[in-house]
This record gives C-alpha cells, sequence and structure tokens, in this order.
C-alpha cells in the first residue's frame, strides 16, 4: 500500500492510488474465485504478468498458502533463465505445478511442429487437455485487455465451453463488481486479474513490490539474429536459417514466450527504474513490438481465442 | 508516448477514473474515443500504422479513428460495436478505465454494464439533431445507474457553424431533463471530435467558451469522496485460517470493503445473524493498519470466536442495514431468455448467493419518455422494469441509491448459470418527478 500523500492529483484523505485500486480489483478476484470454485489453477510461465499474478494471489491469502495449483504448457522452447526462475518460485512457496508439454504432444505424434517452427500456436490443445484431465474449474491468466484488440472485449470471468472455445457473443455481461462464474459440469471459467492493468502498471508494481524478475527483463548481451524485423535468440528451435547472419547485441526481452517468436529490443536498461522509463518513452505497444504470431492476421488473436488459447 | 519531463511525472502515483462513453456511431461516439487516445498520445506508433493500412485498403483517404476501437471481426465487417469494450490510457495527471458502450437501441445493457463501474459517463449528441430519444435513453441509464457525474459532449459544433446558441440550447434541454432525473452533476462541453476541438486541445473556433476541455474535465472531476459519511460495508469473501504452527489460531475475514470505513477498535454486527463483536486488527495486503476503506482489499480479525463465513456482511453495531428477504427493485433485463413472473432464479448479492422466486413485475420502463406499462408479465433483452423478489435467505441489502456496492445484485438462471438482470434496491431515480408517473401507490414506487 502507499500512503496518502503519494498520490498527487488529489488531496482527498481517502484516496487510493492507481496501483493501489488494481492490486484491491484483482485480489478481490482471487478470493472469489477461491470462495466459489472447487479446482482452481493459476497459469504460470515465469513471464512477468504470471508473476505478478503469483504475487497477488499470495497476499491475497497471507498468512495462509494460496488455495490454488500452479499450470505451465511448455512449449519446448522456453529460456533456460525462465525455467530455472520457475523451478525456483515453485519451491520457494511450497507450490504444487502441473506442466503441460508440448514436446511430449509432438514426440507422441499427436501435434505436428509447424513449417515455421513456432510453437505458441500449439499450446491450446496441451492447455485444454491438461484442463480436462485434472477437471481444473476456474484457470486464471495473466491476460490484460491493454493487450490487443480483442482483448478489449474480455470478461474478467470468461466462460469456456468443454472445448475451451471462446464465444464473444455467449460471453455474460458482468456488472458492478459482481462475478457470475457459474458453469455446467465440463466446462471452466478463465479469470483474468489484471484485466484493468497496463503494461506500465504491471512494471511499476513489480518496483514498488520489489517482485524478482528473470534476467532475461534486463539488458544483456546476447547472440541474436534478425527476422521479420525482430531480434529473435539463436536456438535449437529453428534460427537462424542461411541468410541470417548472427551478431551479438545489447538486448533485453519485454515479453517472455516461446523462444520461436518473442523477440528482443535493443535495450541499455538494466534496472527496473530503466526498463520503466523505457516503457514509457516507447513507440511501440508490448505485442506489437514482440510477438511475431499476432501479426498473422488482422483477427489473429480472436481466432485463436475462439479456439481455447490463453 | 514521446518522453519528457512531463510524461515521466506520469509515473508517480495518481488516481484512477473510471468512465463509460454512451451516444451511436453516426453522433462519433468512435472518434471521440479515438481522439482522445490519439491526442492523449496513448496511440502507439503500430497501432496507428494498423489504422492507417486499414483505412487505405477501405480506400479512405484519412486515417479512420473509430478503427482504432472496433476490435471483432463481426463489426469490423459491418461497422457497428457490438459489446462492451474497455480502453485505456493515461495523462500525467490522471489514469483512465473507459468502458466504451454502443449507444445503439438494442444495446440498452451494453450501457447498463459500462455505467456500473462508472463514475462518470459522457453522453454525446449531434449538434445538428440536438436532445434525441436516444439521448434521453442515455441520460435515464446514467440516472438509473446513479454515475455521479456526466458530461454531456455536444459534437460536430464545427458543422453548425460553432454557433454558441445551438450548443446553449441543447445544453439547456439535457441539464433541465438530467436534473429532473436526480443527476447530481451535468457538465455539458461543446466540442468536435473529427476538427479536435475541445477534446483534448481547446478550440480555437469557440472564444465563446470558457469551460474546460473533455480531457481536462476528465483530469479533474473528484474521484473520491469523503467516506466517513457512508454507511460502512465489509461483505465476507472468505475466511482465512492458516492453522499452521506460526499462526495456529489466526483467523482473518478476507473481503474488499464495499462502503465506507473501518477502524480497529470499532465495534461491528455480523449480518445476517446480528452478533456483534469488535475489531482487533485489519491487515491490509501485508501491514497491519488501523483504518480502511473502500475499495481496499483487506483482512479483518474480530475479539470473538463467532461463526462467519463468505456471505456474511460486517456493518458498524450502530449502523446495519436492515435484513429482508423481499427484494423491491428495479432490473436491466440482460439475457436473451424472458424473465417471468413465477420464475425460480439465483440472486447473487454481494458475495452471498440465494435461491430466489420472481412474485411480482408490477411496471416496465420505457426509456425514451420514462412512461410506465402496468403488469407487463415478463421482461425481454434490454427491457427495464420493476420487480419484487422474494428469497429463500435474508439479505442485508441496502438501497442502490445509499450503497451502488450493496445495493445491486444479480438474477442467474439456475438451469445454465446465465446471468439474466442486473437488480438495483429501492426507488428507481433519485427525484419522483418524472414525466409521465402514474399515481404512487403505497409500495413507494416513483415512477
Amino acid at each position: 500500500m502507499t500512503t496518502v500523500t503519494d498520490v498527487h492529483d488529489t488531496d482527498s484523505p481517502f484516496a487510493l492510488s492507481h496501483l493501489d485500486s488494481l492490486e484491491s480489483e484483482a485480489v478481490h478476484i482471487f478470493r472469489e474465485v477461491a470462495g466459489e470454485f472447487e479446482r482452481p489453477v493459476i497459469l504460470f510461465s515465469g513471464g512477468k504478468d504470471s508473476i505478478v499474478m503469483l504475487h497477488l494471489a499470495l497476499k491475497a491469502f497471507a498468512p495462509a498458502a494460496i488455495p490454488f495449483s500452479l499450470l505451465h504448457v511448455d512449449t519446448g522452447h522456453n529460456f533456460p533463465e525462465v525455467i530455472e526462475y520457475r523451478d525456483r518460485t515453485v519451491e520457494k512457496h511450497g507450490l504444487r505445478l502441473h506442466v503441460a508439454s508440448v514436446q511430449e504432444y509432438i514426440d507422441a505424434g499427436k501435434l505436428r511442429e509447424r513449417p515455421d517452427g513456432t510453437r505458441n500456436p500449439l499450446q491450446t490443445v496441451p492447455l485444454t487437455e491438461a484442463i480436462q484431465q485434472h477437471r481444473f474449474d476456474a484457470v486464471f491468466g495473466g491476460g490484460r485487455r491493454d493487450e490487443e484488440k480483442a482483448r478489449a472485449k474480455e470478461r474478467v470471468f470468461s466462460l469456456r465451453d468443454e472445448f475451451s472455445q471462446w464465444d464473444p457473443r455467449r460471453q455474460r455481461p458482468e456488472l458492478w463488481q459482481l462475478y457470475n462464474g457459474r458453469h455446467a459440469p465440463g466446462e471452466h471459467v478463465r479469470v483474468f486479474p489484471l484485466s484493468n492493468w497496463t503494461e506500465l502498471d504491471v512494471w511499476q508494481y513489480i518496483e514498488r513490490e520489489g517482485i524478482e524478475l528473470p534476467q532475461i527483463y534486463f539488458a544483456h548481451e546476447r547472440e541474436v539474429f534478425s527476422r521479420n524485423g525482430m531480434w529473435l535468440t539463436a536456438g535449437e528451435w529453428g534460427g537462424p536459417k542461411d541468410g541470417e547472419p548472427v551478431v551479438r547485441r545489447t538486448i533485453r526481452y519485454r515479453t517472455v514466450g516461446d523462444m520461436s517468436c518473442t523477440g528482443a529490443v535493443d535495450s541499455d536498461a538494466t534496472t527496473l527504474e530503466a526498463v520503466i522509463a523505457e516503457i514509457a518513452a516507447s513507440r511501440l505497444t508490448e505485442r506489437g513490438a514482440t510477438r511475431a504470431d499476432d501479426k498473422l492476421s488482422e483477427a489473429a488473436m480472436e481466432d485463436r481465442k475462439r479456439e481455447g488459447y490463453f | 508516448m514521446s518522453t519528457t519531463s512531463e510524461q515521466l511525472a506520469d509515473l508517480s502515483a495518481t488516481t484512477l477514473l473510471r468512465f463509460a462513453t454512451a451516444g451511436s456511431v453516426d453522433d462519433g461516439k468512435s472518434t471521440l474515443v479515438g481522439r482522445l487516445l490519439h491526442d492523449s498520445k496513448s496511440v502507439l506508433a503500430d497501432q496507428l500504422e494498423a489504422v492507417e493500412a486499414a483505412s487505405l485498403s477501405r480506400g479512405q483517404d484519412a486515417p479512420d479513428l473509430a478503427l482504432l476501437t472496433d476490435g471483432l471481426r463481426a463489426e469490423r465487417e459491418q461497422g457497428i460495436t457490438i459489446d462492451v469494450a474497455y480502453r485505456y490510457f493515461a495523462t500525467p495527471r490522471r489514469r483512465f478505465i473507459l468502458a466504451d458502450t454502443p449507444g445503439h437501441v438494442q444495446y440498452t445493457r451494453n450501457m447498463v454494464t459500462g455505467a456500473s463501474t462508472a463514475e462518470l459517463a459522457v453522453v454525446l449528441v449531434d449538434a445538428r439533431n440536438g436532445v434525441v430519444e436516444q439521448t434521453r435513453r442515455h441520460a435515464a441509464v446514467a440516472a438509473l445507474l446513479r454515475v455521479p457525474h456526466v458530461v454531456l459532449a455536444v459534437n460536430k459544433m464545427d458543422l453548425v457553424d460553432y454557433a454558441e446558441p445551438v450548443f446553449a440550447a441543447i445544453a439547456e434541454e439535457f441539464t433541465t431533463y438530467a436534473s429532473e432525473l436526480g443527476v447530481p452533476e451535468i457538465t455539458a462541453i461543446p466540442i468536435s471530435a473529427l476538427a479536435g476541438d475541445n477534446v483534448v486541445e481547446p478550440s480555437a473556433n469557440m472564444d465563446w467558451y470558457g469551460g474546460p476541455t473533455v480531457l481536462e474535465h476528465l483530469e479533474t472531476v473528484p474521484v473520491s469522496h469523503d467516506l466517513t459519511a457512508c454507511h460502512a460495508r465489509f461483505p465476507v469473501q472468505y475466511v482465512i485460517r492458516p492453522q499452521t504452527a506460526e499462526h495456529p489460531d489466526y483467523r482473518g475475514y478476507a473481503g474488499q470493503i464495499a462502503a465506507g470505513a473501518f477502524r480497529v477498535g470499532e465495534q461491528v454486527a455480523v449480518l445476517p445473524s446480528g452478533k456483534t463483536s469488535t475489531i482487533t486488527a485489519i491487515d491490509a495486503l501485508g501491514e497491519s493498519v488501523d483504518i480502511a476503506w473502500a475499495p481496499q482489499s483487506v483482512t479483518i480479525r474480530l475479539a470473538d470466536d463467532i461463526d462467519i463465513s463468505r456471505g456474511d456482511l460486517l456493518a458498524p453495531a450502530g449502523d446495519a442495514p436492515a435484513t429482508t428477504q423481499d427484494v423491491v427493485a428495479t432490473v436491466c433485463h440482460v439475457a436473451d431468455q424472458p424473465l417471468a413472473v413465477g420464475q425460480r432464479v439465483l440472486l447473487k448479492h454481494t458475495t452471498r448467493t440465494v435461491k430466489a422466486i420472481v412474485k411480482d413485475i408490477p411496471s416496465r420502463l420505457t426509456l425514451d419518455d420514462l412512461s410506465q406499462h402496468p403488469a407487463p408479465g415478463q421482461l425481454v433483452a434490454n427491457d427495464i422494469g420493476r420487480v419484487v423478489v422474494r428469497t429463500a435467505e435474508p439479505l442485508a441489502l441496502d438501497t442502490y441509491a445509499d450503497s451502488r456496492r450493496t445495493g445491486s445484485f444479480l438474477l442467474i438462471d439456475p438451469a445454465d448459470g446465465t446471468t439474466l438482470a442486473a437488480g438495483m434496491a429501492g426507488d428507481a431515480f433519485a427525484s419522483a418527478t418524472a414525466p409521465v408517473a402514474a399515481a404512487q401507490d403505497e409500495e413507494g414506487w416513483d415512477f
């Protein structure tokens, strides 16, 4: 909590800063799910949004443990720094982690590698089947409405059918702070506690709370190559190809996902403060700058959401 | 954002204003929203490029700012907006969450949804058309949802030669109407969303107007009020009992303060049981505090070990709401299937969900002229009506006029979980001077 004096645009003794408002709302959402669902799970990738989600959940139930387990859909192309962070975090808080592995699906012949090597779209099936297998009835995701136009219409409680499909016309109106989580057996609800946060809010909150992040979010030297105007990390997932020269650059990642489609930006920001200043000054939105897979078509995200993507 | 020292001042703590827009595509609503985002430098280069490319591919010669806000493919193809979309922008002075709601007639429910969390509503009118039926509908929804601040944005002033008399007449007509409905604060602003007059930048074409631009008003309107004057309310969401070696006896009641403020040492009543106890500690997400207020999420601990669970409500012992099983309310029907007299439903109020039955639907309200239609028998999508609901268990219900959070509820279909209706307990409007008010009966219905 910040003190009242930190809020500079009002002299009301009862003003809350924007971060306190957002934190309070997110905690309310976590507690609402704990009160109304049997088997909730938090999608945890070791990326900054899921790290903030976990931090909020820990706060919501302190001094007790969080009444949820974690689920990571592992593409097999994750940054080693992120996997290491994930495992350390799980151990530190005594949490239970489920992993749904895209690699295992490919090895078993249930999924086929795409020609472009991108595995993000392949996450949908393992995610959906893990939800069915463990009978999760509420699945927390770190999605934010400011990320993309199709997400701007997403609910905080988003109903999914037994195939995890999202039907924009079947979503329930969401009024006041009254969330309706009722669902039929086999259906589940995706819950987005960070719905109203922006990228900048997430970073400011990380700074305020002193939350530790994987190092790839900060500027470091790395061997990268250029594809579709983004710096990608060389690796076994399918890059670089001939004619894609590898160079050493000082870069950092703004989002953390599959190595094949997560691009880095040139940056010297080695501290949170520097990262925040850089983001505030950025001329590109988060996904536009760093996610190749959302550029596929104007309706790319909408299509994948319908199929059960995050 | 361009990086200036002013922009970086943006990084300190500010308050958050939630507001909603109401108006139709024809009134230029998407253009106004696009203009707010664009001129406050919240539209970034790649978004703008996408809009420019899409505008070009449709043969438009200038970037269509409306495209910034049309999200779903069906909407782009049909050029309409079919749902509430939430948009985010910030200025050095404040953060904003905008519930962007379609203003078309069949989308009353979307406007009600957007207005339900809004501290302010922007109602848009076309200066050439003035106050029309739809404008009255928007004013009525804002009044019904008790949105504290309403802005009338008189758009397309460029098409009426920026004439002050045109603006003044519309502003007067709207203010009179909305005041009668009990809207507490109305600000009228003459704008041209297309040309940018008075949206973010002051207009050079309207010297006669001395008030704030839309953005200036959004930045300065008060968002927090004196909470000590409110009835304090705390719905219990979850009981925290670690039962660990470190915390063998910890028992905390977790929830978000719905209204007012609570202090350590205060005597509170637990509803619906009526038992009382004293607050011994308030844990505010990691720190112990002496006082906490709405809308903070906290954990409250009490002196006595009494039976309290999710769905109960804590209130000051001397200021507890009455409990009731007979709910008289105004509802907005939001589902495709109708709501009929005799129907069994679930009623969700704060953190409590109870079985209920619709006893009566005394009237349906036409928002255009506020005329009422007695005994409609059922309500269909986008209807506003009065209902009488009998609940299986007592509820600690306030009137919506007293507390938007503890006076509101949902009616839910027990069969498939559909949200049927959004309810507001008590009288519909703050004032009883509705133009076509029927004779008041003893229940005190005021339309």
